[in-house]
């Protein structure tokens, strides 16, 4: 607890948040920096005065009611006692981290025939300097002074009647705002930008779906290209040493069918590594080729420094646990660590491929996992204590049934339906521990059902996360033993973070239409 | 592109409510579907019905755990084309069935994609009903009678508590659907308690446990989650039981209502229980 001390002192300390702060924001164990809470991705928490053996004295300190309907997965950003977060249909909010009272609100006017997938969601703030930086619905990327709440930029990233929106937490890297855009689900050309902090203005663009005479279009039929989605929703990770951005794509549109699109659709699926000033491919690697399933591997890609290795991890949404080189994006492992049915083998690299057997049917058949997938977009965590990879994962198997729909610009382009199962098991909801050396299961905790809920670990050693039933559940980070539960009275989509103030450990997570701050009595 | 799926609760409901009721009161101004008849129309329609129905409704529009057979002539809220329209796009208030645009996944059908979904289902339907009613009256007798029915099922306000309330399953479910979970009640469970926000509803599920003290008790989960579980007896006794206190827990996807063989109950019996429970979801 010694780390504290700097910024307890000071109640009211604030400064800038400086791109160096950013780097080394394991020297502020009390803040919450970024989407993940550092840019390896791992969040987790050195703080260690919530320990395995006082958790279960752990009580709620504040409940902030965002008044918002639907699903909250915001994840907070804390900087120097001030709690950043966002709920649905943009709203964005600074509480006081000590009381759950609000500094300032800020409510977007959004336009009545938005885009959004699957609710209207959005998973939090960016900061940099004395600004928060949000991605809205209606495709647009704006700065608010941290302070009030007010707009400082707002700009147009791009169209939001052809199904363009943005539901991500942005990641400020240098003098940059990393953004990824959403709408696999309208047959969008995704794309991940790179907007000026000072000025909004647009630096770079990285088209996940490559144009003709770029290397990667000769993987789309025909025009395919142009509705390839490919959308980039959900925080990518940064590495300072390398100055690399790693960013994941989601699923080619139209997500269930293959057909019209013949090839392995670079770079749906896949995990890029962009130089972060130039926006310029280093390498990618693509998890699913040609993906027929709705697989978007956009979930977090961890970095894990082991034995001498620079390495990063990611839990796909296809049920595999892959290990690559962080510097040339090479597979080092690919293991299984849910129900698997579409691949029986390998390609020359080691990557999973899918049996043919595994395309979806015009009749429909079972596939598993199913369309939402062994994880999503949960955000996961990595205890460099335990040296395990924690992640919420179901098991689900889905009937995959296409149904040809001709792309309307702005209307739904799935291409396909998927239902329940019935011959497969109930689903099944788990918290995972995963050794990233072997890619073994090491422990698991079963959930009453399956939860949307993120993890997060600490130097206490405990992962926190949330369920479907409502609680919020604090787990031995060695053994997978629940310590100690609350009924937060809705179903978790969030991500917790831990932070403190004037000395003291706060865990925060959102559940229902609020957010909930937990420390000892 | 899904990351999770949502039925009705965006907060915008009440906006697109307020405009598909405007666009439907345009549509509906023609009271006749611009497509009817039109094969074509009918083939795309199958396929938008696959994509924003059936997961409720069933491949083939023949009714599936949550939404009724929709192959029916006779339909609860919507006779005529125009009704239907008016159901498709602002849903059924009090039900599962929601307003088109409003289960969290963009902008919903055009006018012209719902009329495509009505000339699907006017194409599958079954003109004459399948099966004329049977002695609905001696149904509502077994029911209350030899049968043993509402030991543990109500209509009506009237039975007992064990089970689901029957009073408009007659309306939501298929025949076929009634006949296979009398015969084989384990093969699909019910749906229960549906909280806000969360996935999936309870089901029916059988849970068995042993007390600290040694008692055991067997009953239906009323909820359940990882640390406590609310259970029903046969006695309709209530019992709300902290898991980690118990001895042991059990739960299985074995119904507690018996199997209903033929030689239980008859083909022509269960069709007469069939007939009354249809016949009252029709009042």
């Amino acid at each position: 607890m010694v780390c504290l001390a700097g910024a307890l002192l000071a109640g009211q300390a604030h400064g800038q948040v400086t791109f160096e702060r950013l780097v080394n924001s394991g020297k502020e164990p009390q803040n919450w920096l970024t989407y993940s809470g550092d840019y390896s991705g791992k969040r987790f928490s050195t703080l260690d005065q919530i320990t395995v053996t006082n958790v279960n004295s752990l009580v709620a300190k504040w409940v902030y009611q965002t008044g918002a309907t639907g699903k909250l997965e915001t994840s907070p950003l804390v900087v120097d006692g001030i709690l950043y977060a966002t709920a649905q249909d943009d709203r964005a909010f600074a509480l006081d981290a000590r009381t759950g009272r609000p500094i300032w609100l800020y409510q977007r006017q959004l336009p009545g025939d938005i885009r959004p997938c699957c609710g209207r969601v959005n998973r939090g703030l960016a900061i940099l300097g004395d600004k928060v930086f949000l991605g809205t619905l209606d495709a647009h990327v704006i700065a608010l002074d941290a302070k009030t709440g007010n707009v400082v930029w707002d700009v147009v990233a791009a169209d939001y009647r052809t199904g363009n929106s943005f539901t991500v937490a942005p990641l400020a890297v240098k003098d940059l705002v990393v953004i990824g855009i959403s709408g696999g689900e309208y047959g969008v050309r995704g794309f991940i930008d790179a907007y000026d902090a000072a000025t909004g203005a647009r630096k770079w663009r990285f088209n996940t779906v490559p144009g003709p005479g770029e290397p990667g279009n000769e993987t789309w039929e025909g025009d395919s290209w142009k509705t390839g989605g490919a959308p980039a929703w959900n925080t990518g990770t940064y590495d300072p040493v390398t100055n690399q951005v790693f960013w994941p794509t989601g699923n080619p549109s139209p997500s269930n069918r293959g057909e019209g699109r013949a090839g392995d659709n670079l770079y749906s699926n896949s995990l890029l590594a962009l130089n972060t000033d130039t926006g310029k491919m280093n390498w990618y690697f693509q998890f699913t080729k040609h993906d027929e399933h709705d697989w978007d591997a956009t979930q977090v890609p961890v970095m894990i420094d082991s034995g001498g290795k620079h390495l990063i991890a990611q839990a796909d949404r296809n049920g595999y646990f892959y290990v690559l080189d962080r510097a040339t994006g090479k597979l080092i492992s690919a293991t299984a660590y849910g129900k698997v049915t579409w691949s029986d083998s390998r390609d020359a690299e080691g990557r999973p491929i899918a049996k043919k057997e595994a395309s979806p049917t015009l009749e429909g058949h079972t596939v598993c996992p199913g369309a939402l997938g062994t994880t999503n977009f949960m955000a996961p965590t990595f205890d460099p204590q335990t040296d395990l990879f924690y992640v919420t994962a179901r098991d689900q198997c889905d009937i995959f049934s296409t149904a040809p729909q001709p792309y309307e610009a702005g209307h739904a382009y799935y291409g396909s339906a998927y239902f329940p199962s019935e011959e497969a098991e109930p689903y099944r909801g788990f918290l995972k521990a995963i050794d990233p050396a072997g890619g073994q299961v090491k422990w698991k905790f079963e959930h009453t059902s399956p939860t949307w809920s993120g993890v997060l670990s600490t130097a206490g050693g405990l992962v926190f996360t949330g369920d479907a039933e409502g609680n919020f559940i604090a787990l031995d980070a060695a053994s997978g033993k629940p310590l100690w539960h609350f009924q937060m009275g809705g179903a978790v989509y969030a991500a917790p973070i831990a932070f403190a103030v004037d000395g003291k450990e706060y865990v925060a997570i959102a559940a229902g239409s609020a957010l909930y701050a937990f420390g000892l009595p | 592109m899904v990351d999770s799926s949502e039925v009705g609760r965006s907060s915008a409901r009440l906006l697109l409510l307020a405009m598909m009721a405007a666009a439907s009161v345009l549509c509906t101004a023609d009271d006749r579907n611009p497509l009817a008849g039109d094969p074509r129309a009918a083939k795309a329609g199958e396929y938008e019905f696959r994509i924003n129905c059936a997961l409720c409704h069933g491949l083939g529009a023949h009714g599936g755990g949550r939404g009724p057979d929709l192959t029916r002539a006779q339909k609860k809220h919507a006779r005529s084309d125009a009704a239907m329209f008016q159901t498709i796009s602002n849903g059924i208030p009090g039900t599962a069935m929601p307003a088109n645009g409003t289960n969290g996944q963009g902008v919903g059908m055009t006018d012209e994609e719902i009329w495509q979904i009505i000339t699907y289902i006017r194409s599958v339907e079954v003109k004459a009903p399948a099966k004329p009613l049977r002695n609905a009256v001696h149904g509502k007798q077994l029911f209350y009678g030899d049968a043993n029915c509402s030991l543990c099922h109500m209509v009506e306000g009237k039975g007992g508590r064990l089970g689901p309330d029957l009073t408009a399953v007659g309306g939501s479910r298929t025949r076929d659907a009634i006949v296979d979970s009398v015969r084989n009640p384990s093969r699909r469970l019910a749906w229960g308690l549906t909280e806000a926000t969360k996935e999936f509803p309870q089901e029916y599920e059988t849970v068995t446990v042993v007390t600290a003290d040694g008692r055991q008790i067997k009953g239906v989960a009323l909820n359940e989650d990882s640390f406590s579980v609310q259970v029903m007896d046969a006695n309709e006794q209530v019992y709300l039981l902290d898991k980690q206190k118990l001895r042991s827990f059990q739960k299985s996807r074995d119904s507690m209502m018996p199997k209903y063989d033929a030689d239980v109950l008859s083909d022509k019996d269960l069709e007469d229980i069939v007939s009354y429970l249809i016949s009252e979801s029709a009042k």
